[in-house]
């Protein structure tokens, strides 16, 4: 605690390559996995399944994002629509008797080879094009969804998700669709957290850096930009299956629709681009804030203290998510893990100013 | 073929309206290389701007002039205050930028003036207009005149001395800065045009459907227009628009009854992913922009 960086000599070149090299990070992850898993115990139902539930599983497609946009470079503005190809494959797969443990699997799959359709513009423009190439693409997704009747059931249609049940467990109460959240949610982190340090993910670093550069010291771009579309298109699909079976339960078009997308990237951006940390702080940031400070608001409003008319009530949360972006851009444009970072770093050292480098 | 005339007509229209949208979308990039996701919001905010002072019991003509000023402080505004921080930051940034001005308009505005469908009356009888066996409606036909009209000061007024310098500016940063021509001036310009363009898209757009939150959803026609037509070129705009308005109205004229409805976003989806596919400077744009 005090001092944290003190006593901690690392000897073996192992040590320092370990995930986390410093204790104090060690016992603090442990220390929020127990937190995370013990949530059902000391949290209510309520605030369970509708702030902990979306809040994991939107940062789990928030990192599969971060993946794409913050450690290979490649934005993507048709995320939703990805997700939702994974939520309706997955619910069609299982109602077609496939076991949910696969299915999950298909729905990963068969987003990513869509998400790779995507990606092949990416081979040929980048920049602002490839933000408009997966723009259309969303609009195109979010079209055969709604208007092919056997996928949706309809433009209005929502379709329930069937009973089923998990590696033998039944996935029928709030505390089982917790943890399969929890769960797919700790498996990505993971797999990204190790990316980074993989050769892997060193290409996808030096292909966002500079292509040409990458290309000249023998990092196939084609090929990574295409994994890393594959990659990120089949955590998405995952994530969007998770997110129908765990939170939604019944699925509509609309929940995947063009803002959606704008809420991922909200998320990715204001967390931070290609941080893990930064993953979670945004999905969190964006999709609570908005709801604290309305609170918050309308207290003031049953106070007295605020004259505020309903249908301003009503658009409070969107100005405030909008201004939340706007403001993040302006003042910390590497997003909250910098913010993160900088207090871990001041903490780390404490009470002194300086590490010995 | 009096049908396919009729779908003819008025796409090419509604194409001319979508130009007006897309005419300030093509201005800001020309200036500044920003692509402005707000468009469609500032659209919007031009029409509330123009009901709010109509309801004030002006007549619709002060109410419009006023907007104009209005709006052209509001683009000034945006660039000064939001876009000029973000210069030299990555694309991604300014793109979200520009979205979240988006979402945050979009509930400034009904927020405070109410959801519901402000009507907006410009003096133009709602009477359809009889052109042999073509049947349109006048609030296009007077749509696709200002558009028109507007292109053409847009294109006169490149020629003037403050359009010169906004062509020099578009040419090369630095080269303009070089000689003494305000930059940072000149974009905010550039914004503040855009604001008018606005005001004329949102006046128009209001008329024909009422103004709410859902014009914010003519950014993405303007998008395919711009993309379509070449994003930094004026004349592009209006060749985009045409083909796009002319595809987005005679495509689903046919196809709606075969497949259940609303191709229209598909065709304007599927104009963008072609054209960035096929030829990403688009008809009329220049080629150096950026392509591998």
């Amino acid at each position: 605690m005090f001092y944290r960086l003190s006593g901690t000599h690392h000897t073996r070149y192992a040590q320092t390559r370990q995930l986390w090299p410093i204790p104090a990070d060690r016992w603090q992850i442990g220390l929020l996995l127990a937190l995370a898993l013990a949530a059902p115990f000391y949290m209510s139902e309520l605030y369970l399944s509708s702030y902990m539930l979306p809040w994991l599983v939107f940062s789990a497609a928030t990192l599969a994002l971060t993946l794409l946009m913050g450690l290979a470079g490649q934005l993507h503005f048709g995320f939703a629509a990805v997700m939702a190809i994974g939520a309706y494959t997955s619910i069609h797969a299982t109602r077609a008797g496939v076991p949910f443990e696969l299915a999950l699997l298909l729905a990963g799959l068969v987003a990513a080879l869509i998400g790779c359709l995507f990606g092949a513009a990416a081979l040929r423009v980048k920049g602002l094009y490839l933000v408009m190439a997966t723009l259309a693409m969303q609009f195109l997704v979010d079209w055969v969804i709604v208007n092919v009747n056997v996928i949706s059931g309809g433009a209005v249609a929502t379709l329930q998700t069937p009973q089923v049940s998990f590696l033998l467990i039944p996935i029928d109460t709030l505390q089982a669709r917790y943890y399969l959240a929890l769960l797919w949610t700790v498996i990505v982190s993971v797999l990204i957290l190790n990316i980074k340090r993989t050769s892997y993910g060193r290409a996808l670093v030096a292909v966002r850096d500079k292509d040409f550069a990458a290309a000249v010291i023998g990092v196939n771009i084609f090929r990574y930009k295409l994994q890393a579309f594959f990659t990120s298109s089949f955590l998405g699909g995952v994530s969007g299956a998770v997110l129908a079976f765990c939170f939604y339960q019944a699925v509509t078009p609309s929940q995947f629709n063009f803002d959606v997308t704008i809420q991922l990237v909200a998320m990715a951006l204001v967390g931070g681009l290609g941080s893990v940390v930064g993953g979670y702080l945004g999905a969190g940031f964006v999709l609570l804030a908005p709801i604290v400070l309305l609170n918050l608001i309308a207290r003031l409003v049953e106070a007295g203290w605020l004259n505020v008319s309903t249908s301003l009530m009503a658009h409070i949360p969107l100005m405030l998510y909008g201004a939340m972006i706007i403001g993040f851009l302006l003042f910390e444009p590497l997003g909250l893990a910098k913010i993160y970072d900088n207090a871990r770093k001041y903490l780390l050292v404490w009470p002194f100013r300086h590490t010995q480098s | 073929m009096s049908y396919f005339l009729e779908l003819l007509i008025n796409g090419a229209l509604t194409g001319l309206m979508y130009s007006l949208v897309a005419l300030g979308v093509v201005l800001i990039y020309k200036s500044s290389g920003v692509l402005n996701f707000a468009a469609g919001a500032m659209v919007m905010m031009g029409g509330y701007v123009v009901w709010l002072l109509g309801s004030w019991g002006l007549p619709i003509w002060l109410a419009i002039a006023l907007a104009l000023v209005v709006m052209f402080a509001f683009g000034w505004l945006t660039e000064r205050l939001l876009l000029r921080t973000m210069v030299g930051q990555p694309i991604i940034m300014i793109v979200m930028l520009t979205l979240g001005l988006d979402v945050f308009l979009r509930g400034l505005g009904p927020g405070f003036l109410g959801t519901e469908p402000k009507h907006l009356d410009i003096g133009i009888s709602m009477a359809p207009l009889i052109v042999g066996d073509i049947l349109t409606n006048r609030t296009y036909v007077v749509g696709g005149v200002v558009a028109l009209l507007l292109i053409a000061l847009a294109l006169l007024f490149f020629r003037t001395r403050l359009g010169t310098k906004l062509r020099a500016v578009s040419d090369d940063h630095v080269a303009s800065w070089s000689v003494g021509i305000s930059v940072a001036h000149a974009v905010a310009v550039s914004w503040g045009l855009a604001g008018l363009c606005a005001v004329a898209a949102g006046t128009m757009w209001g008329a024909v459907q009422g103004v709410d939150w859902s014009l914010t959803a003519l950014l993405f026609p303007a998008v395919a227009v711009v993309i379509l037509g070449g994003i930094d070129s004026i004349v592009g705009a209006l060749l985009g628009g045409l083909v796009v308005g002319i595809l987005g109205s005679v495509i689903p004229g046919y196809v709606d009854s075969l497949v259940g409805g609303s191709t229209r976003d598909v065709v304007t989806s599927l104009v963008i992913l072609l054209t960035i596919l096929i030829r990403p400077h688009g008809m009329l744009g220049r080629e150096d922009i950026e392509r591998i």
